[in-house]
């Protein structure tokens, strides 16, 4: 086998592989979701993880790669390895959107907003950061901006996505009680557990893989490099979150520091590649605390999101792009701060006009007495746990 | 025939079970059930919020016996179900009427 042959099975391979552990991230959000909603809202966010993966894949073979890439022809790796790597992103930033606005809203509408958002939205966002760069030349040109699995371009513009649905839709039936905020507890904490890990071990085919290319030995280094710092904001957002929340409130909650951790691999996604080992610590700690903040602090805007995920996705995915321009050599904070604001600018507004048009016609919000009964029954018919408390 | 019911701490359904199988008791039935008195509820923790839970995890044992066992029953479970702590429970004792075996249709205290 030629030299040229060797590299080209070889990244096929590892873009392959970086693509399996990112669909590892499907159950991630299903599970994360299922456990954190109540038992009578289960299988209906089973249903729209499911259909997203479905649905935006789909939007993306036929019309979202193309606008993205302008071409699906690839040199260096097999063109159908380059598709399906940049598929298993397009479902990851409708995801980060569906759990913020869980229990209370239709699956039709969301399923109309996932084709535009996986068809055009996000394409475009790519388009001009990863893709073909239609915005070359002008002055909204953003390509400078390092951003190398998409704190901004995946995880931001999911969740400037799940404000403006959130906006829209309006906190869950009793959520917010007079003045007072309502807690509604998780349903099962080991499955909040398992989809949370499973998101972390995805991660590492998101950053790894967003790496490009393993087949010479200083890619090979950049790769593992990369892997070794998404992990390490990971440990320090878990640590910092749990610190802090035994500080605060002499107690650890379990989801809280899982939503420190990814609150921390969220913010070490734009820069994984280019910090030393060090530094990953500073960005997943300032990271993780970030969350424990930002949660009550939505709470206290009266955003009801059920997840976290703005918390999370949206607080973290800017905090992470600022902080490479922060850190990193050779990278411009300037060029940091303007993608983070034509990027948000973008997929708020145009998400926000979206979900607007689409609400006009197909409300979003499911009823009233459908929340009380539990949606699973209203959208799905299924209930996700229709047994008298124990099947013998 | 009076019917005992005892809510009782979970963590105490052993003893009290041990308790009165020792005393000869044959049958008892128990579920869980949530509730609160004088101890009331206490607050947890989810997500930088506070909430309150009313309703605390108790399980009621129910036990059906003859008039003269009454006050022997209630002490097996008072004894054995006691910590001395704020909600231990309670004890209710209400006359039943009838019982009836399914299995062989014997009725009253041949049935209990």
């Amino acid at each position: 086998m030629q030299p040229a042959d060797f590299s080209y099975v070889i990244d096929t391979l590892f873009l392959l592989f970086a693509m399996t552990l990112i669909i590892v991230m499907v159950p991630g959000f299903a599970m994360l979701e299922a456990g954190i909603v109540r038992t009578k809202n289960v299988t209906a966010v089973l249903t729209v993880n499911t259909m997203i993966y479905a649905v935006a894949s789909m939007a993306f073979l036929l019309i979202g790669y193309q606008l993205a890439f302008g071409t699906w022809e690839t040199e260096s790796v097999s063109k159908w390895a380059a598709f399906l790597f940049q598929m298993a992103f397009v479902g990851k930033t409708v995801n980060i959107m569906s759990g913020g606005v869980s229990e209370r809203t239709r699956i039709i509408p969301l399923m109309l907003f996932t084709v535009l958002m996986a068809a055009v939205i996000y394409p475009l966002v790519v388009n001009w950061t990863w893709g073909a760069n239609m915005l070359k030349d002008s002055f909204l040109d953003i390509s400078g901006m390092h951003d190398l699995a998409g704190s901004t371009v995946i995880h931001s513009t999911g969740a400037w996505a799940l404000l403006a649905a959130i906006l829209i839709i309006g906190p869950r039936k009793g959520r917010y009680v007079d003045n007072q905020v309502r807690v509604i507890p998780a349903s099962n904490i080991p499955l909040v557990v398992l989809g949370a890990l499973l998101l972390w071990i995805g991660w590492f085919g998101f950053n790894g893989g967003s790496v490009g290319s393993i087949a010479s030995k200083e890619n090979a280094d950049t790769v593992a490099l990369t892997i070794m710092n998404t992990n390490t904001a990971g440990l320090a957002g878990a640590i910092i979150a749990a610190i802090i929340v035994y500080f605060q409130y002499k107690k650890f909650d379990i989801t809280m520091i899982l939503n420190g951790a990814l609150g921390g691999l969220v913010a070490i996604t734009a820069g994984a590649d280019v910090f030393d080992i060090y530094t990953p610590i500073l960005v997943g700690v300032i990271g993780g605390a970030l969350v424990v903040f930002a949660v009550p602090f939505f709470d206290r805007l009266r955003i009801d999101d059920p997840v976290g995920a703005l918390s999370v996705h949206l607080v973290n995915g800017i905090w992470g792009t600022v902080a490479v321009g922060i850190f990193a050599k050779d990278v411009s904070l300037m060029a940091q701060i303007k993608g983070v604001v034509v990027v948000g600018i973008f997929a708020f507004v145009v998400s926000y006009i979206t979900l607007f048009v689409i609400n006009k016609f197909i409300k979003f919000r499911a009823s009233d007495d459908d929340q009380t009964q539990g949606i699973d029954v209203s959208e799905c018919g299924v209930e996700a746990y229709p047994e008298f408390k124990r099947a013998f | 025939m009076k019917k005992i019911e005892a809510v009782i701490k979970p963590f105490k359904l052993e003893e009290v079970k041990d308790a009165l199988a020792e005393a000869g008791i044959a049958g008892m039935t128990v579920s869980e059930v949530k509730g609160y008195g004088r101890q009331a509820g206490h607050t947890e923790l989810y997500r930088g919020a506070e909430y309150v839970v009313d309703f605390i995890p108790k399980v009621k044992v129910e036990v059906v016996t003859k008039d003269q066992d009454v006050d022997m029953v209630i002490e097996k479970i008072v004894n054995a179900a006691r910590t001395g702590k704020i909600g231990d429970g309670k004890i209710f004792v209400t006359d039943v009427q009838r019982v009836i075996r399914i299995r062989t249709g014997e009725e009253d205290e041949e049935a209990i």
